[in-house]
């Protein structure tokens, strides 16, 4: 090597080690983990990682975060935990202490919110979760205090659904006979746990009821018995599999019910991508206000920046927990997580799915329970709190 | 006791007190890892206690730190943290006992498999439980943190190196040796092959239990899905092999490079990781196929031979 090229190549690695050094200090980390392999990383794909880049992309296009009247950038250190709890924990230390990240966003589902709870506290950082659904949130956030719920409690979930089926029973619209399913594992069990004695309790006549091993490949003899007992309506606690193959045994069957209801991802875009006009009327867990300007706008940013749509369910609420640490960081004008933190407690948010108020538990009390297709959208047809909920429509076939 | 033995002890001792103070680094990093690699310490040198001297695969692990997890999550509520432990360990090693009465008798090849579908029949076994009787979560809320869990893991690691020492120099032992190397000639000579290969299966499985009942208040909601994880099993396995079952200490030293290997690939290569994870595992196969223990005699038997030249 030439002793000038090599002077120039020495200087170019200088200057840029030197404005990399700059450049990172200016930045504002933000650490990300969840799932990108493992059992959930499909459900991450389409709730929990889309957004975080939507988000990210936003505000450096804005110029960055506004931070004590200084624009910094946002810069994002992702993980992938491989659906693992004690990945998530780790993960969450590496970030804090490796990658000294500024914010460390909750990571995807129940178990790993959960199981990076004590982390989250011990280190400091507020954890907005947007997919944890639980009924221990009392307990959670008395014993860490950074620790934020906007989905919701699982018993709301259930006991919902089968109020709708009884308004539309007491209006008229449907019979007193109903089927109910559920998948064997964790959060399928719970939600029936609490569902049975619910459609006990409000006089419903329990015609079949059966539960199938999670990852069950033929659920057609399900949906014969089901339709053998002929209910008038069905309801299944259900995972994204089944949900879909549930969905398709129904139309194979021509389950001739009027309520329809499959729980987890009824609410994903690739639920009406896959079944058309025939999701039309099928009732599921979560939903929207589809109508509301806010989440519109949100919808085609999502889908205009990501290439896909988001689902109608938790995609809104990670979004708006990235609105809620947004506002704070914005507004206290610091990165200090404990100033940061109480601003979160103390005070209420404008997001895409609406104010958002944490109650003294934490909590978030206000929330979607259960949404329906129709017109090929999932609109929120039951709340705890929400505007914008329509009228249920009956389930008329599967053209 | 030998001279050499007293030795030994002291420098397990010694080690033994260098990590406990690892905490004291309050590096909440260092300290996740350092479970980590106690952990795995734990389940591949209990692992390789009854696999080692036998050749028998076993791939329980995961069904049997399982049932731990799940005795720990199902008791908090109502029994002591520390009874919990050895309840654990004793339903791990009843199951255990059982299994291994089943299928211990029947050579390597079908124990494998029995093993394999254990994690999933256990797994399945706890849904249908709770799915029967409409369960709603299981949480394991205390005041351990990472810190308490290490050093647990840690003393339950001396507990496992004292009884595999124990029972190295014991008759069990020796019965092992001979029954790995050609179990015909150990029946012949009158050795209860079945009760020896039981005796250990017992042990490894109550170790596996107890270190599912520590993890436990780490995860707080217990999932079957974390709890029986499949994965489990198989990273002992090759923990175990990339250390070397020869020898006592072999696992433990397989276990610290793998950890930190597996470290570094999933936060350096986020889309690469199990692409690069099998790749290591053929090199590992394929350049130390005894494990570090066999490197380890093979050198001390070149530097032998070469002084016995000169």
């Amino acid at each position: 090597m030439k002793r000038r090229t090599f002077f120039k190549v020495t200087t170019t690695l200088a200057a840029t080690l030197v404005a990399g050094a700059a450049f990172a200090q200016d930045n504002i980390i933000v650490g990300a983990v969840a799932p990108k392999t493992g059992p959930l990383a499909g459900g991450a794909a389409v709730t929990h990682w889309p957004n975080i880049q939507l988000w990210v992309e936003e505000v450096n296009e804005r110029g960055g975060l506004n931070v004590g009247g200084e624009q910094r950038m946002l810069e994002v250190i992702e993980y992938d935990d491989q659906t693992n709890p004690a990945e998530t924990i780790k993960a969450v230390q590496r970030l804090a202490q490796q990658d000294n990240a500024d914010i460390i966003l909750a990571p995807y589902s129940t178990g790993l919110n959960i199981a990076a709870a004590p982390i989250f506290d011990r280190l400091g950082f507020p954890q907005i979760t947007s997919s944890a659904a639980t009924d221990q949130i009392g307990d959670l956030s008395g014993q860490f205090n950074d620790m934020f719920f906007l989905l919701g409690r699982s018993t709301d979930l259930a006991e919902d659904a089968v109020e709708v089926l009884t308004d539309l029973r007491e209006a008229g619209e449907i019979g007193n006979r109903v089927a109910m399913v559920n998948v064997a594992d964790a959060f399928g069990i719970e939600l029936m746990a609490v569902a049975k004695p619910a459609v006990e309790a409000a006089g419903f006549e329990l015609v079949y009821e059966t539960s199938y091993p999670l990852g069950t490949q033929d659920l057609s003899p399900i949906m014969k018995a089901v339709k053998g007992a002929d209910p008038d309506a069905f309801v299944a606690w259900s995972y994204p599999p089944d949900t879909f193959g549930l969905t398709e045994q129904a139309m194979i069957e021509e389950l001739d019910v009027k309520a329809f209801y499959t729980a987890v991802a009824t609410a994903f875009p690739a639920f009406a991508g896959r079944f058309g006009a025939a999701a039309e009327g099928v009732m599921g867990i979560g939903g929207v206000n589809t109508a509301s300007p806010e989440f519109m706008d949100y919808a085609a940013r999502h889908e205009a920046a990501t290439g896909a749509k988001p689902d109608y369910w938790a995609s809104g609420m990670m979004y708006a927990s990235l609105q809620i640490l947004e506002e704070a960081i914005e507004t206290t004008g610091t990165l200090d997580m404990a100033e940061v933190t109480q601003f979160i407690k103390d005070n209420a948010f404008e997001t895409v799915m609406g104010t958002i108020d944490f109650d003294e538990q934490n909590s978030n009390t206000a929330y979607w329970t259960v949404g329906q297709w129709q017109g090929g959208e999932f609109k929120g047809i039951k709340e705890t709190g929400r505007d914008g909920a329509v009228e249920p429509i009956l389930k008329s076939g599967w053209e | 006791m030998k001279r050499a033995d007293w030795q030994n002890l002291g420098w397990g001792a010694a080690l033994l007190v260098v990590a406990a103070l690892l905490p004291l680094t309050g590096d909440g990093y260092l300290i996740s890892l350092g479970v980590s690699i106690a952990m795995y310490t734990v389940l591949a040198t209990s692992w390789a206690l009854f696999s080692g001297p036998t050749h028998y695969i076993s791939l329980a692990t995961a069904a049997f730190f399982g049932i731990g997890t799940y005795v720990m999550g199902s008791g908090i509520e109502y029994i002591n943290y520390w009874l919990l432990l050895p309840i654990a360990g004793l339903i791990g090693g009843v199951i255990a006992a059982l299994v291994g009465l089943a299928t211990l008798r029947l050579s390597g090849v079908y124990f494998v498999i029995f093993t394999l579908g254990l994690a999933e029949m256990t797994r399945q076994a706890v849904t249908w439980y709770q799915n029967q009787t409409g369960h709603k979560g299981t949480y394991v809320l205390t005041e351990l943190t990472d810190p308490h869990i290490y050093w647990q893991l840690l003393a339950l690691a001396a507990l496992v190196f004292l009884l595999g020492w124990a029972i190295g120099r014991s008759k069990l032992g020796f019965a092992l040796r001979i029954i790995g190397d050609d179990e015909d000639v150990a029946r012949h000579v009158g050795i209860n092959t079945a009760l020896s290969k039981v005796a250990l299966f017992v042990v490894s499985g109550a170790t596996a239990a107890i270190v599912g009942a520590m993890i436990a208040p780490r995860y707080i909601y217990i999932e079957p899905a974390t709890a029986f994880t499949p994965m489990l099993s198989f990273q002992v396995v090759i923990m175990a092999l990339l250390g070397g079952t020869g020898r006592l200490w072999g696992p433990l030293v397989g276990v610290i490079p793998f950890t930190l290997l597996w470290e570094a690939i999933s936060s350096s290569f986020l889309n690469q990781t199990t692409l690069l994870l099998g790749l290591s595992f053929l090199a590992i196969v394929y350049l130390l196929p005894g494990g570090f223990v066999g490197l380890y005699d093979r050198l001390r038997g070149r530097a032998k031979k070469r002084s016995a030249m000169a």
